[in-house]
C-alpha cells in the first residue's frame, strides 16, 4: 500500500498534476489557492518528468497558455480562485470552442467582486452554466477531500482527452487550505511525442507531406458553419450527460428526507445526517461529484421514497435550481445557504432541516 | 476514538504546525485525520487557529461549531472559544497574557505557563510543544513513539537535529500542566 | 506554340513556394499582409521547417493566416498569442513558434502578454504588422494611429489631449532584456521585401538558439482604411510613417 502523507488539498493538486504526467501548470498567484504553485515550484517537475511550470503575468495569460499548450496535444492546466477564473472566462469559452481538453481548477472564495478570501460555493452557476460567451460546458468535478483533489486532476485530463473538452475541479478554500492524508496513486509517465500523434489526430505537431495541415480555431465566420458547430458540441454534452455523471450516496436507502450537497458542504452535511439520525430523524445525503453532468436523474428516481429535500449550499442558493428541475416541483425542495465565506456548521444544517420539514 | 479540538492564539505561536504535528502523529496510528486552519491576513501576526479532528473513522465534517477539547492561548481566542467546549471537554490555556481566565464549570481546565517554560528551557520555539506535552497529559490520544514519528514527517530533514529538543518539551509540558476546575 | 509548350519546367521563371496554399486571399488589393505572408512562407520553405513551424494568428485582418499558410495554426483571442506561443514553445522546444499580429491585437489589448513574454525571453518570434489602423473593424484608431490622423474614431485626426500619443512598442521591447532580436522593416518595394526576408530568417534561426525573443515590426499599409490607393498609401506611409517609425535594426545580439 502507499504511503498516506498529510497534505494540503492545494498541495493534493500539485503532486496529483506531477503524477498523472501532466505536461504544463500555467498559473497566477491567489489566496487561497496559491500552495498549488508553490509546491510545483518547490518540487521543480521539469527535472523529473519534464513538466513545464510557468508563472505568468495574469490569470488571462495563464488560461491562454493552457490554450496554447492544449492546442499541442499536452495535458496542461491552470489553477486559481473566483475572480481569477472571471478573468479566465474568455480563454474558458475559447477552449470549449476550439474543443480543447484541459484542467482548470477553481478553489473559490467568497465574492463578488474582491470579496473575502474566505471559503464560497457561489460560482456554481459560472461553472456549471458556462462564465464565458456562448452555449458551451465544461466537466467540472467538485472535489470534498485532499485525496479527491488528488485523484481528479487525473481523472479531469482522463475526462478531458475523452471528450475533448475543458475539466473544471471546482472547489473551496476548505478542500485547498485543509489538510489530511492523501494516498498517492502510482506515477504515470508522460505521453511521448508518438503517443500524442496517435491519441490527438487533431493536434498542432507539425504537418507533414502525410496530413493536412492542422489548425486550432473557434472562428466560423458562416453561420450554418456556426451552427453545424454548436450542433455537435451540443451532441457532445448529451453523450456526456448519459455517461460520466458520477455522484456518491450516505445513508440514502432508507431515507426521507434528502440533503443534497457538494465539495466540502457534503462533508458538513454528512454529519448533520449523523446528528439528525440520533435525533430519530431518516435524513440521507446526496453529494453529487460532477455537477455538470449533474445528478438529475439519481434525485429523480428517488423522489418516491422521499418527503422532501434539503439543498445546503455556500451560496445564496444555485445548485439548488438544478435540484428544482430535477424535482419538477413533486416535493419540497428547500435551501439553506451562508455566504461571503461563511461556513455553516452541522448544528446549522440540522436546524434549519428541523425548520422546514419538523416544525 | 474521535477527538475533535482547536488550537487558538497569535500567528507565530506555532499553532499551526502544532496541529499538524499532532495530525501526523495520528496518521502514524493509522487514524483518520483533519487539520483546517483559519488563513488569510491574520496568520501574519494576528490570531490564528485551527482545528483538528482524529478519528477512528472517516471524517465528516471538517469544520465545528463546539470541540472536545480547546487549547487557548491568547485573550482573544479565551473570548472566541471558551464557549465552544462541550461540556464535559477540556480548556488548556497558557495563562500568560490572559487578563480574564475561564469560568466554566462545567468542563475541565488545565494550565500550562508554556511561554515561561519555553524561557527556562532557553528556547522559545519550544513553547508550542510545550503545549502538546500538557494535551497529551490530560488526553493521550496519540502514543509518544508516533508523535516522534510525526515530527519526523512533519519537520524538513535539515531540522530533525531538534527533535530530541522537541521531545524534552512535550515532557516539560507533561510535567508543568495545572489542573484548574477537575469534573 | 501553345501553352502546353510554354509550361514546362526549363521555361519556370518563378513559382510560388508551396508552404503557400491555393486559397484566394481575402485583403484588399495594396495591402501588406500577403507580401508579409509570402515572405514567412518562403523562409519556411528555405529553411524546411515546415513540419517543425507552428503559427499562431490573431483577431483582426489576419485572422485568417492560417488559411494561407500550409503549417499548423493556433489562433488567438485578441491579443493573447504571445501566451499561447509561450506555452506552445516551452512544450515544444523543437518546434519553430511564431506568432503573427496587428497593432491593435499586439500593441493595444494585447500589450501585458506581448511585454511579458518578451521580457521572459521566450524563445518564439513575433511579427508586428503596424499600419497604424484597425483594418478588419473598419478603420477605428490603433495605438499606433499618428497625431492628426483621421480614423473612424478620430474623425478630426487623433488628439493628442483626447487620444493620447502614438504608442512605439518595438522601442519599449527593444528596452528589455528578454529580447534578442528586434527591427523595424517594411514592405512596400523589392529592396524593401528582400530586407524583410532576412530579418524574418534571423528571427526564426534565432528562435533555435535560445537568444531570446525575436521581434519582427513591418510597418505596411491598409490603403482601404487609409482611403487611399495602394500607390498613394505606399507614399503616405513613406512620407509620414517612417519618419516617426524608422526603419533598422534596434537591437541584434
Amino acid at each position: 500500500m502507499a504511503e498516506k502523507i498529510l497534505m494540503k488539498g492545494n498541495e493534493a493538486i500539485a503532486y496529483g498534476a506531477i503524477r498523472c504526467g501532466a505536461d504544463g501548470y500555467f498559473g497566477y498567484p491567489i489566496t487561497p489557492q496559491s500552495e498549488v504553485m508553490e509546491t510545483l515550484m518547490e518540487q521543480k517537475p521539469w527535472e523529473t518528468t519534464g513538466m513545464v511550470v510557468l508563472q505568468a503575468e495574469s490569470e488571462t495569460s495563464s488560461i491562454n497558455m493552457v490554450y496554447g499548450g492544449a492546442s499541442t496535444g499536452k495535458k496542461v492546466m491552470t489553477s486559481s480562485s473566483s475572480l481569477g477564473i472571471s478573468l479566465m472566462a474568455e480563454g474558458l469559452s475559447y477552449l470549449a470552442g476550439a474543443e480543447l481538453p484541459c484542467v482548470v481548477v477553481n478553489v473559490m472564495r467568497g465574492g463578488p467582486g474582491l470579496g473575502t478570501i474566505q471559503p464560497s460555493q457561489a460560482d456554481y452557476f459560472q461553472a456549471v452554466k458556462g462564465g464565458g460567451h456562448g452555449d458551451y460546458k465544461m466537466i467540472v468535478l467538485a472535489p470534498a477531500s485532499a485525496q479527491d483533489m488528488y485523484d481528479y486532476v487525473g481523472l479531469g485530463f482522463d475526462l478531458a482527452f475523452k471528450y475533448r473538452i475543458p475539466a473544471m475541479i471546482l472547489s473551496d478554500g476548505v478542500i485547498g487550505q485543509m489538510m489530511e492524508k492523501v494516498e498517492m496513486g502510482e506515477m504515470k509517465p508522460r505521453r511521448t511525442a508518438e503517443q500524442v500523434k496517435a491519441e490527438c489526430p487533431w493536434a498542432l505537431t507539425g504537418k507533414t507531406p502525410e496530413r493536412d495541415r492542422n489548425l486550432i480555431t473557434s472562428l466560423a465566420l458562416d453561420p450554418n458553419v456556426q451552427e453545424r458547430v454548436n450542433i455537435k458540441l451540443q451532441a457532445k454534452y448529451k453523450e456526456i450527460q448519459e455517461n460520466e455523471v458520477r455522484y456518491a450516496t450516505y445513508l440514502a436507502e432508507d431515507a426521507e428526507y434528502l440533503f443534497v450537497a457538494y465539495g466540502s458542504m457534503s462533508r458538513i452535511c454528512e454529519a448533520a445526517v449523523d446528528q439528525a439520525r440520533e435525533a430519530g430523524y431518516k435524513v440521507g445525503l446526496l453529494r453529487p461529484i460532477t455537477l455538470f453532468p449533474f445528478p438529475e436523474k439519481q434525485i429523480k428516481d428517488m423522489i418516491p421514497q422521499l418527503k422532501g429535500i434539503l439543498t445546503v449550499e455556500m451560496s445564496a442558493g444555485q445548485m439548488v435550481e438544478d435540484v428544482r428541475l430535477a424535482v419538477e416541483g413533486r416535493i419540497p425542495v428547500e435551501f439553506y445557504g451562508r455566504m461571503g465565506g461563511i461556513i455553516p456548521s452541522p448544528d446549522e444544517v440540522l436546524d434549519a432541516f428541523v425548520k422546514f420539514f419538523k416544525k | 476514538m474521535k477527538e475533535e479540538l482547536i488550537i487558538a492564539g497569535f500567528g507565530g505561536q506555532g499553532v499551526l504546525s502544532m496541529g499538524k504535528i499532532l495530525a501526523y502523529s495520528g496518521i502514524m496510528q493509522d487514524k483518520e485525520v483533519t487539520w483546517m486552519p483559519s488563513y488569510g491576513p491574520e496568520m501574519r501576526g494576528g490570531t490564528a487557529n485551527v482545528t483538528v479532528i482524529l478519528s477512528d473513522k472517516k471524517i465528516g465534517s471538517p469544520i465545528l461549531a463546539k470541540y472536545d477539547t480547546a487549547i487557548i492561548l491568547n485573550q482573544q481566542s479565551m473570548d472566541k472559544f471558551e464557549n465552544s467546549v462541550k461540556p464535559g471537554g477540556l480548556l488548556i490555556y497558557d495563562p500568560n497574557g490572559i487578563t480574564r481566565h475561564p469560568q466554566r464549570k462545567d468542563i475541565n481546565i488545565c494550565s500550562i505557563d508554556a511561554a515561561e517554560e519555553s524561557a527556562r528551557m532557553g528556547n522559545l520555539k519550544a513553547f508550542n510543544m510545550i503545549v502538546l506535552g500538557a494535551f497529551l497529559k490530560k488526553k493521550p490520544v496519540v502514543s509518544m513513539e508516533s508523535v516522534v514519528a510525526g515530527l519526523k514527517k512533519s519537520l524538513p530533514e535539515r531540522h530533525h537535529h531538534l527533535i530530541p529538543m522537541n521531545e524534552d518539551a512535550i515532557h516539560v509540558g507533561m510535567d508543568k500542566v495545572v489542573d484548574i476546575n477537575v469534573l | 506554340m501553345d501553352i502546353k509548350d510554354i509550361i514546362k519546367p526549363e521555361n519556370v521563371v518563378y513559382s510560388k513556394t508551396p508552404v503557400l496554399s491555393d486559397a484566394i486571399m481575402h485583403y484588399c488589393p495594396g495591402c501588406t499582409h500577403g507580401v508579409v505572408h509570402k515572405v514567412i512562407a518562403e523562409v519556411i520553405e528555405e529553411m524546411g521547417i515546415q513540419d517543425k513551424t507552428i503559427g499562431i494568428s490573431p483577431v483582426g485582418c489576419a485572422v485568417f493566416a492560417y488559411n494561407y499558410l500550409n503549417i499548423d495554426w493556433e489562433q488567438a483571442a485578441h491579443g493573447r498569442a504571445p501566451a499561447l506561443a509561450t506555452a506552445t514553445k516551452r512544450l515544444n522546444p523543437d518546434k519553430y513558434v511564431f506568432t503573427y499580429q496587428g497593432d491593435g491585437d499586439l500593441a493595444s489589448i494585447g500589450t501585458a502578454e506581448v511585454m511579458h513574454a518578451c521580457n521572459r525571453g521566450e524563445n518564439i518570434v513575433i511579427v508586428f504588422i503596424n499600419n497604424a489602423i484597425y483594418g478588419m473593424t473598419g478603420g477605428q484608431m490603433a495605438p499606433t494611429t499618428l497625431l492628426g490622423q483621421v480614423t473612424a474614431t478620430t474623425p478630426y485626426g487623433r488628439d493628442a489631449k483626447l487620444n493620447g500619443y502614438p504608442l512605439k512598442i518595438t522601442e519599449l521591447l527593444a528596452q528589455l532584456e528578454g529580447t534578442c532580436y528586434v527591427t523595424r522593416q517594411s514592405a512596400q518595394n523589392p529592396a524593401s521585401v528582400r530586407k524583410l526576408k532576412k530579418a524574418i530568417r534571423k528571427a526564426f534561426e534565432n528562435s533555435m538558439m535560445e537568444k531570446g525573443t525575436s521581434f519582427v515590426e513591418v510597418v505596411g499599409t491598409c490603403n482601404s482604411g487609409w482611403k487611399m490607393s495602394p500607390v498613394k498609401a505606399n507614399k503616405w506611409m513613406e512620407e509620414n510613417m517612417f519618419p516617426f517609425y524608422p526603419l533598422g535594426d534596434m537591437k541584434d545580439r
